[in-house]
């Protein structure tokens, strides 16, 4: 009953359908979530009793910072799964995530580093959730020069999708092993505001930033998602129903091709077990 | 020349090479070529020696100083070598087509793409272990420290060439870029520069390695059962 | 027995439909013989057939089992030559003949001699193969395929470089193979010389 679910989710139609719907619910979701988080957080909150006000930024740079994990994270399961099962709906979701995950590592660096001069009195200091999120940085951008190195979409996505599990498994790596590297040389960190200890009216507008922040990814996943799945099914027949034009030809070859085959959904696990 | 009647026929389940055989043979061919080539697999030992010359070109010379960034100039200096060493490692045998030959010959391609591997370990990675004590010492080690500084970088440079594979193989087919590789590999070994400058230090200082080399002793064991799927899939999309 | 159907073969190469529902049956004994103009996609299919380029879909079957189903055993019985030699510049041709029979497991040192001697290499053997010229090492791609040829061939434009005697040995390779059972798929322009009941021809456009 699930694998029948699961199918009818990777067909592209369905799923293009589908993220219309959803998209305005997820978007109304993460503009109420935020500004009630907002809200709660620069206004009713009280000031941190060692950081004054300062701290408040982290209403908006935690919620980066666990995203831009969870982007990578999201980017990568989609991406073995378009790889695996060979669907063009898991393809289209990688490459969707990846520049949004970028931009969330970026705005959390750059809250970061706001975060810090008024506490270090420096822009940067190296201090384990930095480095990590830069070390991040750098994987995206190195998954997006990898899929610009590819004329062909398909040989794009499927090395894209190889590198992304690569990278998925060596994360907690790399953050650990950045987490130890800073104990030794005891660069002082007060990111951390001793979360355990926070008081509810701290805890629960982080708690909507975050759940805001989420609904925002989502909503800017699934449009960009349609859009790529648009460019990868740009000659089947379903995408005249839905957008009331007819197929593109295909270039230079004259004449309308068959259905894409790929529209019919996913196929079988490929022997990529074989393969090896 | 072999007669075909009959001995290829149907279903037969033909006598197929092993894993094993096919890789000797793989290795034996690379270090031939290698070896004939010395001028080109010996070019990244020379940029490791002329790097890691240039940090106490760039500081005061003081050993006492040079001391202290030995580790980081070391390591840099491995990356950075092994990064250009890469380059070696696909590029040429996709270009005459002897790459797609090896995915072709009924054998497991991710063996023979690991044969490969350590070939290119043995040729690029083995003797900048082996000259890093020379530039250790150059920068202020004491002799004491070389034990440890050679454990730490066989193991370093171990995981650095399977690490580097993956993102040789992803890269394969690209223009000669070199930058492409260096942004993919690099954070993904960022782990081994740490612990590897860290087991160093530890070795200059006197104290004992053990912790950061079991660290990087386990990197490149995951790197040996991980990376392998890895690089045959990355290759075999570079071949379509 | 050694035959090799396609059935609906259908691949894109980024936007472009290279393969419109191919499809074929070949016997054992026979001769696949594709042709068309450049960019039609002769070389994407012979590839494909390899297994090298994956198919959108369709099944290619060997011996009337599906080849995807165990890649591996198909390879062993199958014998690529690509447009480049599949050979080492900086070695000779004799080590790249026992480096390929080895790498299959199939090393008898006389035969490679026999190889080099009926593909007319017998006294450039040692030399490397980057100072020879580009028919001589055809020719030394054709010994290679002597020597380690499974069942089916697959040959994309073999007679490229070769002079006329070189491709009067080719026909004579492919005939010697066809009549010993085996099946070959090959893109020419060139006339095969083989009798209609060998030969299957396949245009793409």
């Amino acid at each position: 009953m699930a694998w029948v679910w699961f199918h009818r989710f990777g067909s592209p139609p369905h799923f293009y359908r589908l993220a219309k719907r959803l998209t305005p619910w997820f978007g109304w979701s993460a503009l109420l979530l935020c500004v009630a988080g907002l809200i709660g957080g620069l206004v009713l909150a009280p000031p941190d009793f060692r950081q004054g006000d300062g701290f408040r930024i982290i209403y908006v740079h935690a919620p980066d910072a666990w995203l831009s994990e969870m982007v990578y994270v999201t980017m990568a399961v989609s991406a073995a799964v378009g790889l695996i099962w060979r669907m063009n709906v898991g393809h289209a979701v990688a490459a969707g995530c990846a520049t949004i995950g970028a931009s969330f590592t970026v705005v959390a660096l750059a809250t970061g580093m706001l975060w810090g001069r008024p506490m270090w009195g420096t822009y940067w200091e190296w201090d384990p959730r930095l480095t990590s999120e830069l070390l991040l940085l750098f994987l995206y951008l190195g998954y997006m020069g990898l899929r610009s190195g590819f004329d062909d979409v398909g040989r794009a996505d499927r090395a894209s999708a190889v590198l992304a599990i690569v990278g998925v498994v060596n994360v907690p790596i790399i953050h650990y092993s950045v987490v130890w590297w800073n104990s030794l040389h005891q660069a002082a960190s007060v990111m951390k505001l001793g979360r355990p200890n926070m008081p509810a009216s701290m805890l629960v507008p982080l708690l909507m930033m975050l759940a805001g922040f989420m609904c925002y990814f989502f909503t800017l996943l699934l449009i960009r998602a349609r859009g790529e799945i648009l460019l990868r099914e740009r000659t089947a027949h379903w995408i005249a129903a839905v957008l009331g034009t007819a197929p593109e030809d295909p270039p230079e070859y004259g004449g309308p091709s068959p259905e894409h085959p790929a529209s019919r959904g996913p196929l079988p696990p490929s022997s990529l077990a074989h393969r090896v | 020349m072999r007669p075909e009647n009959g001995e290829t026929s149907v279903g037969d389940i033909q006598t197929r090479q092993s894993l094993a055989g096919a890789a000797m043979a793989v290795m034996q061919r690379d270090l031939r070529l290698a070896l004939r080539r010395s001028g080109d697999t010996l070019q990244p030992l020379g940029f490791f020696v002329v790097v890691t010359t240039l940090f106490p070109l760039a500081l005061d010379p003081q050993l006492s100083l040079l001391r202290d960034i030995a580790p980081a100039a070391l390591w840099v200096g491995a990356l950075l070598s092994s990064l250009l060493a890469l380059d070696l490692l696909f590029r040429e045998d996709a270009q005459d087509g002897t790459l797609e030959q090896l995915a072709l010959c009924g054998v497991p391609f991710a063996g023979l793409l690991v044969a490969k591997t350590a070939v290119h370990w043995l040729m690029t990675g083995l003797p900048l272990v082996l000259v890093a004590p020379l530039a250790a010492t150059a920068l202020g080690a004491p002799i004491a420290a070389v034990p440890g500084i050679i454990a730490a970088l066989l193991l370093g440079t171990v995981a650095l060439s399977l690490i580097g594979a993956v993102g040789a193989g992803l890269t394969m087919g690209m223009k000669r870029n070199g930058s492409l590789l260096a942004l993919l590999v690099l954070p993904l070994v960022a782990p081994v520069l740490i612990f590897g400058a860290r087991a160093t230090a530890l070795a200059i200082a006197g104290e004992s390695v053990a912790a950061p080399l079991y660290l990087l002793g386990a990197m490149a064991v995951l790197a040996a059962t991980l990376t392998p799927w890895a690089v045959a899939a990355a290759v075999r999309i570079g071949l379509e | 027995m050694n035959e090799l159907t396609a059935d609906n073969l259908h691949l894109w190469r980024g936007e472009q439909h290279v393969l419109r529902g191919i499809s074929f049956h070949l016997a054992g004994g026979q001769c696949l013989q594709v042709t068309g103009p450049n960019g039609a996609g002769k070389t994407t299919l012979l590839r494909a057939l390899c297994g090298l380029v994956p198919l959108e879909t369709g099944v290619v079957r060997w011996c009337g089992r599906d080849v995807a189903a165990d890649l591996i055993a198909y390879h062993s019985q199958i014998d690529y030559l690509a447009h480049d030699n599949g050979l080492k510049a900086d070695l000779s041709a004799a080590e790249n003949l026992r480096f390929a029979a080895r790498l299959r497991g199939r090393l008898q040192p006389d035969e490679i001699s026999a190889a080099l001697a009926r593909t007319g290499i017998t006294d450039a053997s040692e030399v490397l193969l980057r100072r020879l010229s580009a028919g001589q090492r055809r020719r030394v791609a054709l010994a290679r395929l002597l020597l380690t040829g499974g069942a089916l061939w697959v040959l994309d434009e073999p007679g490229a470089n070769l002079d006329q005697r070189g491709q009067a040995l080719l026909s004579e390779l492919i005939e010697a193979h066809l009549a010993g059972g085996g099946s070959a798929v090959v893109a020419t322009h060139h006339d095969l010389q083989l009798p209609p009941t060998q030969l299957l021809s396949l245009a793409l456009q």
